[in-house]
């Protein structure tokens, strides 16, 4: 399908810039960082996302959903990451939504996607064990006990985890500690007995819980899909997750370098702006180079995972790699050329950069996703 | 997606014809240059089904298929032009002729030309008959392109034209030339320009080719002593030159800055080169982990401006085109196409630097050389990254 937007994604492009901009802008962002709020974002905020429909973008209508897909979740990322705005929307909009629209149960999807889609539930991905994502390095147990399974094991990095009402965790029923074979997701209430859930704040002003499990008795119905075959599941639901943090880092990366075009159009040194020196020029032109690449593997990657291409994985993988790569040069660049002023925390050039970082390492960074295209492509 | 019933008639109609028409030998890959069909006055076909082959395109004004019938052209609309691309792909056909006339004259001509002008060009350059060259650059006037100083007087019906260009491409085998030449000395540099077309075979040119580093010599200095040229082949108004010369280098850096194909369609990416090369470790990976990581960032650098130019494509198909994203694709394309020769010589080690062997010539090594040429042709890179800080950024002048 093309890579230019329809008419119809250019609208939802244009109401979700629009939205975010106007109710959770970097403002907001450090509102809520300086007040140390508890729950780290606006629940309010969050129950408007729903009523917009992008609570619900990936969750099917017939379970309260808007259905709309991957192009749409990512446009909607994209202003996300352009305001740098605070909500559950990754963790329960894109990652659990799309387990639990491919791999739950009827009962699953029906208890659960459409309070998601209102904002009622926010449900956590308790995946990676690793600080360097390894997806497939499952060290938490699930031992078969009375009619489901006791899980044990430590999650360090849940997104949203110290609010969510559900988790998805990721345990070994089988295999060894890297295989891929023998991971199984079930669903977690955080309040179960077994679970302790740590609030971490990370250097982007998100959260990331350290979920500890020990010995928490979970029923066999809260299995998400087959028993040992969670893998699959959990590698889709991260596509998504990383084509969506593409287009995060695409806004990220394009709002930074708006900013830092504007400072070097105003400042002046020498007696002139010093957007005419060309030693500026360059590294600025380069840049716009760079982030017109990243549109296209963002947009390539959305369309793929929409439209079931079986290289879907390769694409998210490029997306994820040249972006994140992108988003770093041009926050990284954004300070540097806003000077001394770039390292106040006054200036907003510097929460681009520290949430282009957070982002560029969630779920793979460039050296993951480049070696996993390697890997797919044989060589 | 779904083809109207008449683009579906037209598929057909144009496979048949190509099935029917296209020689077999002209459904071969290209191997050398002799494989590509120039035109010209003094061009020796290297076959004749090379011959039949342009004589039955030319026919039909599919040399030129967008162009309008009048002058040559096929009168086929962007639809029926693409399916005819896509139809000749399928059968590997050969592009029938290859010319500066139809990448760069010819579009320049079709806006600014006035129709005798049309009449008189436009058909012998869709049927080949007249080959032509640039002539740009000069000795004081390469990054500074609008300080040249070849000089055109009015003498009654003539233009009179001194001066000297230099990397004017293939002037020692063209017919013709466009030419930049400096018509009002006084006016501001920008505004004294014009484009001159004229007759290569004209008293007092000459051409001399210069050597380059590859050991080719596809560039030549060509000089004009008191070439006498009629006044109708001055394109547009005296001294807007400038303006056409910028609207004909828009197009000749989209078609350098695609050189760089990459990995998406069609040619190897260059890690399939890499694993013929070095072969694959017991664990699947290339051997060399410092290679294999300079081959997957050319890879996704590859891919992702391949799929850029796509996007490009597509954007102006559906009328939202970006616009000034010709220095991009030139400043990016051709980067890239250099740290990709940079990794096939790399790949191949040793045997990369032959020159001159028993089994076989040293086309890596040329080939590597000449891409060194692609970031200074058509404005450097440089010159590039100006032209988007200024046009397309908006950054105060230096």
């Amino acid at each position: 399908m093309s890579l230019a937007l329809t008419d119809d994604e250019r609208m939802i492009r244009d109401s979700a810039e629009g939205f975010f901009a106007e109710h959770a802008p970097v403002a907001e962002l450090r509102r809520l960082r300086d007040a140390k709020d508890p729950v780290g974002f606006d629940r309010a905020l969050w129950v408007k996302m729903a009523e917009m429909g992008f609570a619900g973008v990936a969750i099917p209508e017939a379970f309260g959903g808007a259905g709309l897909g991957m192009v749409a979740a990512g446009l909607i990322q994209e202003a996300i990451g352009r305001n740098l705005s605070l909500s559950p929307f990754l963790s329960t909009a894109i990652l659990s939504a799309t387990i639990l629209a491919r791999g739950g149960s009827e009962e699953q999807k029906a208890a659960l996607l459409p309070r998601m889609a209102a904002a009622e539930l926010v449900v956590a991905l308790a995946a990676d064990e690793a600080p360097r994502h390894a997806p497939a390095h499952v060290a938490t147990r699930a031992e078969a006990s009375g009619n489901g399974f006791r899980l044990t094991g430590t999650k360090p990095f849940v997104l949203d985890g110290h609010v969510a009402d559900r988790l998805i965790v990721a345990a070994r029923t089988s295999g060894d500690d890297r295989d891929p074979a023998g991971i199984t997701l079930f669903l977690v209430d955080p309040k179960a007995e077994g679970v302790t859930v740590e609030r971490r704040s990370m250097v982007d002003s998100r959260n990331a819980a350290r979920v500890t499990l020990h010995a928490v008795q979970v029923d066999g119905a809260d299995v998400i899909g087959a028993v040992g075959e969670g893998y699959a599941l959990l590698e889709a639901a991260l596509d998504a997750g990383r084509a969506c943090l593409a287009a995060e880092m695409l806004g990220v990366a394009d709002r930074a370098f708006a900013m830092t075009l504007d400072y070097l159009k105003t400042r002046e040194q020498f007696g002139r702006p010093i957007g005419s020196f060309q030693a500026l020029q360059h590294r600025a032109a380069h840049l716009f180079c760079e982030i017109e690449l990243a549109k296209s593997v963002t947009l390539k990657a959305l369309r793929a995972l929409d439209e079931g291409d079986a290289r879907a994985p390769v694409f998210a993988s490029l997306a994820k790699a040249k972006v994140g790569e992108v988003a770093r040069l041009a926050t990284n660049e954004g300070v540097q050329m806003h000077g001394g002023i770039g390292m106040t925390d006054d200036a907003d050039i510097g929460f681009y950069m520290k949430r282009a970082r957070a982002a560029a390492e969630t779920f793979g960074d460039s050296a993951f996703h480049g070696d996993r295209i390697a890997r797919i492509m044989r060589y | 997606m779904d083809e109207t019933a008449e683009l579906a008639d037209f598929r057909a109609e144009t496979r048949a014809w190509l099935e029917a028409n296209c020689p077999e030998e002209m459904r071969q890959p290209v191997r050398s240059d002799s494989d590509i069909c120039w035109g010209g006055r003094r061009f020796v076909f290297s076959s004749p089904a090379q011959k039949l082959w342009l004589e039955r395109m030319a026919e039909r004004g599919w040399t030129v298929p967008e162009w309008p019938r009048e002058y040559g052209g096929g009168g086929l609309s962007k639809a029926e032009a693409r399916i005819l691309g896509q139809e000749m792909r399928r059968i590997r056909a050969r592009p029938p002729l290859s010319s500066f006339g139809i990448w760069m004259l010819g579009p320049a001509l079709l806006k600014y030309g006035n129709e005798a002008q049309k009449r008189e060009h436009l058909p012998k350059i869709a049927r080949g008959e007249i080959r032509w060259c640039q002539g740009y650059s000069e000795p004081g006037a390469g990054s500074d392109l609008a300080s040249l100083r070849t000089s055109a007087v009015l003498e009654g019906d003539h233009y009179i034209v001194n001066g000297q260009k230099i990397w004017t491409s293939y002037a020692d085998r063209a017919d013709w030339i466009f030419c930049l030449v400096r018509t009002d000395p006084e006016a501001p540099k920008h505004l004294g320009i014009s484009f001159l077309l004229f007759d290569m075979e004209s008293p007092g040119v000459s051409t001399a080719p210069i050597r380059l580093i590859s050991g080719s010599s596809p560039f030549c200095q060509t000089f004009f002593d008191n070439v006498r040229v009629p006044k109708e082949n001055l394109v547009g108004a005296p001294g807007r030159g400038w303006e056409i010369a910028k609207y004909l280098l828009t197009h000749e850096r989209e078609m350098i800055g695609g050189m760089d194909s990459g990995a998406a369609e069609g040619r190897d990416g260059i890690a399939q080169v890499a694993k013929r090369a070095l072969g694959v470790g017991e664990d699947g990976t290339l051997p060399d982990s410092m290679l294999r990581t300079d081959i997957i960032r050319q890879e996704i650098d590859s891919w992702a401006f391949a799929l850029t130019m796509e996007r490009v494509k597509d954007e102006a198909k559906a009328g939202q085109g970006t616009g000034a994203l010709s220095s991009m694709l030139k400043y990016y394309g051709t980067e890239l196409n250099k740290r990709r020769m940079e990794l096939m010589m790399s790949l191949e080690g040793t045997e990369s630097l032959l020159w001159e062997g028993k089994d076989r010539e040293g086309d890596l090594a040329r080939a590597w050389l000449r891409s060194r040429a692609n970031s200074i042709e058509g404005g450097t890179s440089e010159i590039q990254l100006n032209i988007i800080a200024k046009n397309v950024l908006g950054l105060p002048a230096a």
